[in-house]
């Protein structure tokens, strides 16, 4: 029984690494260009497909992979912002109504080129490293240091850079830093791509692990969506810890009950902070 | 079109034209045309809840409400399907009711998040649970509309002409009380609850009230549509009512615009019979979500309050 619930919590570990990845994304574009980017879930989809491309397909490293993963989602996303979003500033209905329509777009030109069938991507490694009962595959634990990386240099360059202030003075009062000189299209373009790139590592990174498929975005937009609203909308890192509640919820009800009831008890969950504490567990009106 | 007489006539000619249409149609395109009239009661009664304000992600989730439960009601419990449907259309407006105590405390965005929330939880319960809503596979077999047979006439609804017919009857006399409700005192409200909500808080408006009544009728006509779906296609499951077919409902209303009540209904028929007539004949089925996907950033980049903003410009070529 210790083992089932060591092996489900290293699985939950895994599973919270790229949803934060994704999450974290997403509340970075939120909290810069006020915009709800639907598609975000597609440019995770995107990054899984590079993986496909460039290591199952054209059989180069996957190193490769993941640089050209990251950044041709990185542009898809600088892309969208401007020519989509910069368009539609101050109408965050209209924006959030075009990223829905770039998603279904992705979708519907992935499943051209490639198909809609799940592609198979040969394993990266399969070793497997004992840790004491429960036993972890190299894959998972790469995932999961790369994810803790990506994530700690975001913070440091959100902290510690003047520009990463610049994006936080966006996000606070846009007016405010547009005064100080802040070029207020940079922002949001490097936020985007910021933004899109981190979604796409994600799905560079879950490729290995998850068959990407056209409509693989679904359940991991849906779950961005827990994690930001749980964890206050427009605090990064309040996603971070909410996606870890989330992924051990999920993971540990999926593992002792079934999939669909552990969807229904993550949604009742979000839904029971949107009722109560609308800014989120961890929340307050500050945003990034 | 401005003498009350050319209105008229103008009404007429529509009239007479729909009632004209499933003569000039193919077979397949009879069942195009019935899910066509079930669909603009969707967008229509979409609208009446935008009217307060609120864009909701679980519109869809209600009119498979109303499906599930004229379904069961008929099937399981026997309730004969033409007094099933306003009971079924009733159920969705009673989980509206519901639903309205924790939806309506949030605004905006958070209303669009937690609407998407609660309607797909309940939609995971149908999947969820086989006794009694049938699981993945949902419900089949459910009883069609029952035929009239008075001896000389004899009307089968199975067949898409009359089934037609009968979405169109229903569907007008949805769409007429939701004009009549939209005009009146309390439609009127919805406008200052939408555009000025502490405003018309402060001259004594209940806009809690208000917002919850806009819910409930939107709710309300949903499930009658779905009711209408669900006897006439006799299979449905939770599959049917997903986001993706949220998205849809979503796209032919913002590519129609929802000032007035010609607009989501443009916004349907237009993107249907482009994506019916030339993606079908075409053969690209498979770029459907493309298609559509083109026409919401089309519409929000370039035609940002719909297709209805087309009409006074044509009216306006005509009265030159």
């Amino acid at each position: 029984m210790t083992e089932l619930l060591l092996q489900t919590a290293v699985n939950a570990v895994y599973a919270a690494s790229y949803t934060a990845l994704v999450a974290v994304g997403l509340v970075l574009i939120f909290g810069v260009m006020g915009i709800v980017n639907f598609a975000h879930g597609e440019l995770y989809m995107l990054g899984a497909y590079c993986v496909v491309a460039v290591y199952a397909k054209g059989e180069m490293p996957f190193v490769f992979a993941a640089v050209a993963g990251v950044a041709a989602v990185a542009l898809v996303g600088a892309g969208m912002e401007r020519g989509l979003f910069r368009p539609l500033r101050g109408n965050p209905l209209g924006g959030l109504v075009a990223s829905i329509g770039f998603l279904l777009i992705l979708q519907a030109a992935v499943s051209i080129v490639f198909g809609v069938r799940p592609q198979h991507i040969p394993p990266l490694t399969k070793t497997v490293i004992p840790l004491g009962e429960v036993t972890v595959p190299l894959q998972r634990l790469i995932v999961i240091v790369a994810a803790a990386v990506l994530l700690s240099a975001l913070w440091w360059f959100l902290r510690r850079t003047r520009t990463g202030w610049a994006l936080r003075a966006c996000a606070q009062d846009p007016e405010a830093a547009a005064l100080q000189g802040i070029s207020l299209n940079k922002a949001a373009r490097l936020a985007m791509a910021a933004g899109a790139g981190l979604a796409g590592a994600a799905g560079v990174l879950a490729a290995p692990l998850i068959p990407p498929a056209p409509l693989m975005g679904h359940p991991v937009i849906v779950a961005a969506f827990v994690v930001i609203i749980v964890g206050g909308v427009g605090n990064l890192e309040g996603a971070a810890i909410a996606a870890v509640l989330y992924a051990f919820v999920h993971t540990f009800t999926t593992t002792f009950a079934d999939g669909v009831i552990a969807d229904i008890t993550v949604l009742t969950l979000m839904l029971a902070v949107l009722i109560m504490r609308p800014t989120g567990i961890f929340g307050s009106q500050e945003r990034a | 079109m401005h003498s009350r007489a050319q209105k008229r006539l103008a009404a007429a000619a529509a009239v007479c034209a729909l009632l004209a249409l499933p003569h000039a149609l193919t077979f397949s395109q009879k069942e195009i045309a019935v899910f066509l009239v079930i669909n603009v009661l969707v967008v229509v009664s979409y609208r009446f809840l935008t009217l307060v304000g609120e864009w909701s992600l679980g519109h869809v989730v209600m009119t498979g409400a109303g499906a599930y439960a004229s379904a069961l009601l008929s099937k399981r419990l026997g309730v004969p399907v033409p007094l099933a449907m306003p009971l079924a259309a009733c159920a969705a407006a009673a989980i509206a009711y519901l639903l309205s105590f924790p939806l309506l405390r949030m605004k905006g965005f958070y209303f669009l998040i937690g609407s998407f929330a609660a309607g797909e939880i309940m939609r995971l319960l149908w999947k969820r649970f086989h006794n009694p809503f049938g699981g993945p596979k949902g419900i089949k077999n459910i009883p069609e509309f029952p035929g009239i047979d008075i001896g000389f006439v004899s009307v089968d609804f199975f067949e898409p002409e009359n089934y037609y017919y009968l979405c169109l009857a229903i569907v007008a006399a949805s769409l007429w009380i939701m004009r009549r409700l939209e005009h009146s005192p309390l439609g009127l409200t919805f406008h200052a609850v939408h555009w000025r909500d502490l405003t018309a808080q402060s001259v004594g408006v209940n806009v809690r009230r208000c917002r919850t009544v806009a819910f409930v009728a939107a709710s309300f006509f949903a499930g009658l549509s779905g009711a209408l779906l669900a006897h006439y296609v006799g299979a449905i499951s939770p599959n049917r009512f997903g986001i993706d077919e949220m998205v849809f409902v979503l796209a032919w209303v913002v590519a129609g615009g929802t000032a007035t009540i010609y607009g989501p209904i443009a916004g349907v028929v237009a993107l249907t019979a482009i994506n019916e007539v030339v993606l079908r004949e075409l053969g690209f089925e498979q770029a459907r979500p493309l298609f559509y996907g083109a026409a919401l950033i089309a519409s929000v980049l370039f035609l940002p309050r719909g297709l209805e903003t087309f009409a006074p410009r044509i009216t306006a070529l005509f009265r030159r």
